[in-house]
């Protein structure tokens, strides 16, 4: 059977599904029941300075957007970091880790962006006996309003900056936390490997505004009327962290470097994905909070069902299979033709497929076929978008397929090599180089 | 088994007293909102959806659902009245098998159509609970009168839409009550809480509607007056009629006319106190067949029996009415049919001779007889229309049933008719609807071009 034993800079968890630094890992009682149910680790919730702890609302701090039957698609928070005594955090950390010797304990820290306090910090934390820590320059609700979390974390020369002075105070590994609240987000990632820092992870959460209440005006969840942007989380967020975390994997300066992929994480499915754009392990927030930590059964049993079957024998036998294929389109096959083809024994006549692409698209879909109502792709017209396809109902009813010979759409013979944009005839640079 | 008991079995109050409301409760508890959105979301927004073809009155039905599922119940509604005034009974009495939801594309697709009626009884429960407003204003008057006969969905959707139109409605209705079999014919569990009379007020405060009950066409009225004193005339009178078993003991006491029963059992205030038999023999193979049987089982009835003369597939029950009838203990016998009623002295039935049929290229009996013991005897067997209605106005029939043509409109110019009474309908509420519908559409047009 597949092994999902894990090393990540040296740390080793049985698994590599870890809770990600939030309430599900504020506390040793919750932390204790995740390892029961075995997660393979944990980024403890965010610890700050000694002192006065942070103080959270009171009112409601979570927001959500739900598909029809309440399933949980995007949760929003307004969430500080621990509100629980520094010491307090230190002891439980220390008494799990023993505990629990084998699973993963990370700390995430973020604290003023003085040289002083991480030092301070790291130095408690060491003493814990926790394998790493992860800097949180993600938080992107109240911290930032202080100068930290996503404050830091959107500046990479801060970034740089505290992960140095990190290495240089302590001796564990240092990940550093991104936020995705940034336009381009290799600089960060860049930065953090100039500081010195072991590994990047990301994403923390996507600045958001759930919903609006239509009765008092205010956004949700509100606070006496008054409403805060959140942080988003969930399955809605993973198509943006998939992307973020691709960039970095494949970017020149950032390749090879370590990534923990967090974001939106519900299956062992969404975890094989993170892996295969070159994470080493992973980590999950909402879909505990949302079923408990009993998830992580199916996880650890789907991915290794699913190793078994591609006869991948460790994680690392299919890590960051995907970076290679991720690239720029500039370099996709224009070569490659397809046509969609309707299944109709598998159709059930809803006619979603037609109007999508007759009110919105190419008009390539009949509905009446000699007065029958049918639904029929019109090769002449199809451009292969795929639109259909993902308004389809239907599992595998609509599907792509690939055509040689001649194209009908434009009468033109199709090239069966590789080609791209780079050498189209329709591309202007490549006219002027012919020109010159 | 030999019939041998001399007086019928047929008692009030076979049940303990609690159980009656039990019994007659709404056959399916209405959706809650949660229910309802849930259900809303498995609507795929069909292009040209068949479900909207097949609603006889073409209520836009994938609008409607959407509608609910973003929150906007009342619009829903809103949705459904303009095309079907009546869309609240519809959607408690429509055999939406046969209808809407067996081309539901999730019925192809896996035998689970979409809930298109609960859906729609959703709705229009809740605009009429939540609004106060009737969402149609009416239209100046024009000053002209239609009258109508017969104030059931035929009557009641016309009247509706030439109200709307500016129009001056009297409805003439035989009986003390107006809703005709939406009040007096469908099972008490397909329409509880009163809702045929809530619906007629709905219908009515649209303004410019008269109801005149107890009036009938034939008898406190002619149809030359009706024709004399106003510009257009609609009948929606149904099919007031029987057909009789054609034996000998037809007019017994316990040999009933099933449609006329569940009109006592619908206007009853104590449930308790209808005469039910022990053992019921419902002869017939429609609605009227499964409503009867079914209500006498729930009124107590030991065992009911539906004896139907062809195979199942001929019923013209649905095969989901059936299976109501059989989720509730009632046992369907097909190829039987009537042979003779058996009688005591006292001329009660105590039973009924079947004999079996089968299909010879024509239906034929085959000289085999079975005898039931039956205390009841009911007869299901189709309504007819009346007679010797219209007077000295001649109108064209077409197998005793008024001929219409694609506008409903009769033979005589300022004529039309529409529900169950013409001739190549359906017998439903909903195409009872259209009709009135279709009608009052051609009648505004006449008499405003
Ligand atoms: C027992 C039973 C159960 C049924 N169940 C269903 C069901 O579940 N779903 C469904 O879709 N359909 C059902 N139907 C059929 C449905 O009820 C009818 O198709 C529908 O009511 C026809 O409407 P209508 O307006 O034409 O006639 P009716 O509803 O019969 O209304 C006619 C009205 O005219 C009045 N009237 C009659 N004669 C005169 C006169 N001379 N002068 C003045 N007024 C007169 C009557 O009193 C009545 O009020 C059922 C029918 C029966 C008998
Ligand atoms: C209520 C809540 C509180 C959080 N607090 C922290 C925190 O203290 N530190 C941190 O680094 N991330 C915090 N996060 C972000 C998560 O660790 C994680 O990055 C994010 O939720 C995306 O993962 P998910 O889609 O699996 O939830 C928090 C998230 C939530 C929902
Ligand atoms: S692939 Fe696109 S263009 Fe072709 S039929 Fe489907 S929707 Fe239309």
């Amino acid at each position: 059977m597949a092994s999902l034993h894990t090393n990540f800079l040296g740390v080793s968890s049985p698994n590599p599904f870890w809770l990600a630094s939030a309430p599900p890992t504020d506390k040793q009682y919750n932390v204790e029941r995740a390892f029961e149910a075995g997660w393979g680790g944990v980024v403890w919730k965010t610890l700050g300075e000694a002192g006065p702890p942070v103080v959270n609302v009171n009112g409601p701090r979570y927001g959500a957007i739900w598909g029809p039957d309440r399933r949980l698609l995007g949760l929003n928070n307004i969430e500080l970091i621990t509100d629980r005594d520094l010491e307090v955090n230190l002891r439980e950390i220390e008494t799990v880790k023993k505990n629990w010797p084998d699973r993963a304990m990370i700390v995430s820290l973020m604290v003023p962006c003085e040289e002083e306090p991480w030092k301070n910090i790291l130095a408690s934390v060491a003493q814990t006996g926790a394998d790493a820590v992860e800097l949180n320059f993600g938080c992107p609700h109240g911290m930032s309003e202080r100068g930290m979390g996503s404050a830091v974390g959107q500046v990479p020369e801060y970034i740089e900056m505290v992960a140095r002075w990190c290495k240089q105070h302590s001796d564990l590994p240092v990940i550093v936390k991104l936020t995705p609240n940034i336009t381009d987000i290799r600089k960060p990632a860049e930065a953090a490997k100039r500081g010195g820092a072991d590994a990047v992870s990301l994403i923390n959460t996507i600045n958001s505004i759930v919903s609006v209440d239509l009765d008092s005006y205010s956004p949700v969840p509100s606070i006496d009327g008054k409403g805060s942007h959140g942080g988003y989380c969930g399955p809605a967020v993973k198509p943006i962290a998939l992307s973020m975390v691709s960039e970095i994997a494949r970017h020149p300066e950032t390749h090879g470097m370590p990534i923990s992929g967090i974001g939106g994480i519900q299956t062992w499915r969404d975890a094989a994905e993170y892996i295969a754009l070159g994470c080493g392990t992973v980590q999950v927030c909402t879909a505990a909070m949302t079923y408990g930590f009993k998830i992580v059964e199916e996880m650890v049993a789907g991915l290794e069902a699913w190793m078994d079957e591609k006869g991948h024998a460790t994680i690392e036998d299919f890590r960051g299979m995907a970076v290679p294929n991720v690239t720029d389109w500039q370099y996709l096959n224009l070569n490659y033709v397809t046509k969609a083809r309707i299944n109709q024994d598998l159709c059930i006549s809803c006619g979603r497929c037609h109007i999508a692409c007759e009110d919105t698209s190419h008009q390539a879909i009949t509905n009446m076929v000699d007065g029958v109502r049918k639904f029929e792709v019109i090769d002449e017209e199809c451009v292969g978008c795929n639109l259909c396809v993902n308004v389809c109902p239907v599992d595998d009813c609509i599907t792509m397929e690939q055509i040689s010979g001649t194209d009908p759409r434009t009468g033109k013979p199709i090239d069966p090599d590789y080609g791209n944009w780079t050498e189209h005839p329709n591309n202007p640079s490549v006219h002027k180089e012919a020109a010159e | 088994m030999a019939p041998n008991r001399v007086s019928p079995d047929i008692q009030a109050g076979r049940l303990p007293a609690d159980q009656y409301d039990d019994n007659f409760d709404d056959l399916h508890a209405p959706l809650d909102r949660h229910e309802a959105v849930v259900e809303a979301d498995r609507c795929y927004f069909c292009y040209d959806a068949p479900c909207q073809t097949a609603c006889p009155t073409s209520i836009d039905i994938p609008m409607f659902i959407r509608q609910i599922s973003t929150g906007n119940a009342n619009g829903a509604a809103k949705t459904i009245f303009d095309q079907n005034i009546l869309g609240g009974m519809c959607a408690r009495v429509c055999p939406t098998e046969t209808l809407c939801e067996e081309v539901c594309v999730r019925e192809v697709a896996e035998g689970k159509p979409v809930k298109i009626g609960q859906l729609q009884r959703y709705a229009t429960d809740h605009f009429l609970e939540t609004v106060e407003q009737h969402p149609y204003e009416r239209a100046v008057p024009t000053g002209k009168t239609v009258a109508i006969v017969g104030a059931g969905p035929a009557g009641l959707s016309c009247a509706h839409a030439l109200a709307r139109n500016g129009h001056d409605v009297t409805i003439f209705e035989a009986r003390e009550k107006p809703g005709g079999l939406n009040e007096h014919g469908i099972a008490a569990y397909k329409t509880t809480e009163n809702f045929a009379q809530r619906e007629v007020d709905f219908v009515s405060e649209v303004g410019g509607i008269t109801i005149k009950n107890g009036t009938a066409l034939g008898r406190d009225v002619t149809l030359d007056d009706l024709v004399a004193n106003h510009d257009a005339v609609f009948l929606g009178m149904g099919l007031p009629g029987v057909n009789d078993l054609g034996l000998d003991g037809d007019d017994a006491d316990n040999c009933i006319d099933a449609v006329a029963y569940i009109e006592k059992l619908r206007q009853t205030d104590d449930l308790s106190s209808l005469p039910v038999g022990r053992n019921v023999v419902v002869i017939g193979g429609g609605m009227t067949a499964i409503d009867v049987a079914v209500q006498t089982k729930l009124l107590g009835a030991e065992t009911v029996t539906i004896c139907y003369r062809r195979g199942q597939d001929q019923m013209n029950a649905s095969a989901y009415e059936q299976e109501v009838a059989q989720t509730h203990g009632v046992t369907i016998r097909h190829w039987l049919q009537p042979q003779a009623l058996v009688r005591s002295e006292g001329r009660d039935v105590t039973g009924i001779t079947l004999e079996y049929t089968a299909m010879n290229g024509r239906l034929t009996g085959t000289g085999e007889t079975v005898t039931l013991q039956a205390d009841q005897v009911f007869k299901a067997i189709g309504q007819k229309p009346a007679e010797g209605l219209f007077g000295g106005v001649s109108i064209d029939l077409s197998g005793g049933r008024v001929f219409t043509d694609d506008d409903r409109r009769t033979s005589h110019e300022k004529i039309w008719a529409g529900g169950d009474c013409i001739a190549g309908g359906e017998d439903l509420t909903v195409v009872a609807v259209e009709d009135g519908k279709i009608a009052a559409a051609s009648i505004h047009k006449r008499l405003t071009g």
